[in-house]
């Protein structure tokens, strides 16, 4: 069957909306439906793309030895006391609201875009849901109180996602610049709307108790449910889907996508819109977890998630990356804290660690690479 | 002579003040390798996007099976059958072969996974297989990154594409440009095994030795017009740089 066939038993397929035609493709797969006795986690390709894949995963793979080089070490270096669930848990915890942030910024960084707005959307998010709770019943609020100031921290994230992928997309910002901007701006009406003071009575108990501090089971925290819930979506998305695909694309040469006939501009507000809906969601988890609005303490969330897409192998160039990467670049900073304290070293002492790290990645990652394209 | 598969008709195109083309006329007939030559500003490559609906013409009309069409766009080209391999070939290097041949028009798993936009790369691969060695390329993987190709591979790749979907046309901007001796070769047999699968090749080059190799026939560009046209077998280089540069007038039929 030549390519031309298939293409015409597949032509009704529309580029740019998210509705697939079934492609009929006759003799293409014996990999029907995810039922078969697929891996439990996700339904992604096997057989001879597995293996490729495998070693497309090289990437991650050499940043997963770090954090595995880390453990190690903390492990032998206080032995019983690093490594037990609580640290587990704790680490997990500590990590959920940025593995949700780099799931956004993962997509963004891929199309060679960035985004320095993450920790002021979810400070704006936090605030416009808390004046809701406020003014409805406070701490004490009800279930639909809750419903109503999740959904308003998801639509302001997701609103200035959208916006600031119109400002990169349709008005050819750079993304820089309009993440800049935008992470001012979302910061001061913040400030604005609270006069800079962390209103009280911002969630309700009955948020806090079931999702910031209950746990799945009595074992899992909530938090890291959600965590990676929304990775592993996300993730499978990034992998095996079309939007996936043409995210790697546009990273990779937009203009080549966009003779193709694929939507570029709707694409990237998509992928802005994600990276702002993240936030929304990072916000209620952090209301949730915390009970404040934290508005001055999110000013270094964006440079720490972005630390953790690119330690995950992702390239800021465009075309690279992925969301297990992030996964392990966000548990590496995560590791390396507890673990410092654990050890009694000055945790102030990860700054540099990372910093270091971080550098030495993409060192390593560029003499890969280079070596690579030589071939 | 029959009604050509594709034909422009005093087209003009400015751009501010220079006049890319003034107009210019050009005709492939089904079935035929046609090139398009012209120095440097002849405006080739404005003409082939006009062909290719990638730029709208100011003026003049082009017809496809004699039927004066409006192309509104690239996409609407490649619905009728016509594909263009650009010289940049606007390959996505980090992606693989077999997902730079289907990009945006990839196909999907069966069933609520499809829907969802899954892809079937084993659909996918499989087809880029045979595509790739029907045009007679060898990759040894059609999964490993662009990048990692070399030129040569990467032209195929792009080449391959176009073949895979174009029905009636492919247009090749200055195919071999970037090409080493062997790879040229490979690059005008393979323009050969299109054209012998009924496809017409429109080659926009700049190489004459190559043009007189593979193609049928010459349309000759100079200053936005077409100023001749040859029949290659009864052409010479001489004759074809002469009309390119002026320096012979108006041979066979002028604009």
């Amino acid at each position: 069957m030549s390519p031309a066939d298939l293409e015409k038993q597949n032509s009704a397929t529309p580029s740019e909306t998210s509705s697939a035609t079934p492609a009929p493709a006759p003799a293409a797969t014996p990999d029907a439906a995810p039922a078969a006795p697929a891996p439990p986690v996700a339904p992604t390709a096997s057989g001879p793309w597995g293996i490729l894949r495998r070693l497309g995963a090289a990437n991650e793979a050499w940043t997963f030895g770090i954090l595995l080089v880390l453990v190690a070490y903390f492990t032998i270096a206080a032995p019983g006391k690093f490594l037990t669930q609580y640290d587990i848990t704790q680490i997990a915890t500590n990590a959920a609201i940025y593995l949700v942030l780099g799931v956004g910024m993962t997509y963004v960084i891929i199309t060679a875009g960035i985004d320095l707005s993450v920790g002021s959307v979810l400070v704006l998010s936090a605030v416009l849901s808390a004046e809701y709770t406020i003014h409805h019943g406070g701490s004490g609020s009800g279930w639909g109180v809750i419903t109503i100031s999740i959904l308003i921290s998801l639509a302001t994230g997701l609103a200035w996602g959208v916006m600031q992928g119109l400002l990169v997309a349709k008005a050819k910002v750079p993304p820089l610049i309009v993440t800049l901007g935008g992470f001012g701006a979302a910061l001061g009406l913040a400030q604005i709307i609270t006069g800079g003071q962390d209103p009280a009575g911002a969630v309700s108990t009955r948020l806090q108790t079931s999702i910031g501090f209950g746990k799945l089971f009595g074992q899992i925290p909530w938090l890291v449910v959600i965590a990676f819930a929304t990775t592993a979506v996300f993730g499978v998305m990034l992998a095996s889907t079309r939007f996936g695909r043409y995210t790697y694309a546009i990273g990779s040469n937009a203009d080549a996508v966009r003779r193709a006939g694929i939507a570029v501009d709707r694409h990237l507000v998509k992928v802005y819109g994600l990276a702002g809906l993240m936030a929304g969601l990072g916000s209620v988890m952090w209301l949730a977890s915390y009970g404040t609005t934290s508005i001055a303490g999110h000013s270094t969330d964006n440079l720490k998630v972005i630390t953790a897409v690119v330690l995950g192998g992702a390239s800021l160039f465009g075309g690279r990356g992925s969301v297990l990467g992030t996964v392990i670049g966000v548990f590496i900073p995560a590791v390396l804290t507890t673990g410092l304290i654990i050890i009694g070293v000055q945790q102030y002492w990860q700054d540099v660690a990372i910093g270091a790290v971080l550098v030495l990645a993409v060192y390593v990652d560029q003499l890969r690479r280079r070596g690579r394209e030589r071939g | 002579m029959p009604t050509p598969l594709l034909e422009a008709q005093e087209v003009v195109k400015h751009y501010g003040q220079v006049h890319a083309l003034d107009g210019a006329a050009f005709t492939a007939q089904a079935g035929e390798v046609v090139a398009l030559i012209g120095d440097n500003g002849a405006g080739k490559s404005t003409l082939v996007k006009i062909l290719s609906g990638a730029v709208a013409p100011d003026a003049g009309r082009v017809l496809i099976d004699g039927e004066p069409v409006r192309l509104s766009g690239p996409l609407d080209a490649q619905r009728r059958g016509l594909e263009t391999v650009y010289q940049d070939l606007a390959l996505a290097p980090d992606l693989d072969a077999a997902a730079n041949l289907y990009l945006g028009r990839e196909l999907y798993r069966r069933g609520l996974l499809g829907r969802l936009g899954f892809l079937n790369r084993a659909a996918m691969r499989e087809a880029a297989v045979e595509a790739f060695a029907e045009l007679g390329v060898s990759l040894r993987d059609v999964g490993v990154s662009v990048a990692s190709l070399s030129g040569g591979q990467r032209q195929s790749v792009a080449v391959a594409r176009a073949v895979a979907f174009a029905s009636r046309l492919i247009f090749l901007d200055e195919p071999t440009a970037a090409l080493g001796v062997v790879q040229r070769g490979h690059v005008l047999d393979t323009i050969r095994r299109v054209r012998d699968r009924g496809i017409t090749v429109v080659l926009i080059s700049h190489n004459m030795p190559e043009v007189l190799a593979v193609a049928d026939r010459v349309e000759v560009l100079r200053l936005g017009r077409r100023v001749a046209s040859f029949t290659a077998a009864r052409t010479s280089v001489d004759e074809l740089v002469g009309a390119m540069t002026g320096a012979l007038d108006t041979i066979g039929e002028a604009a």
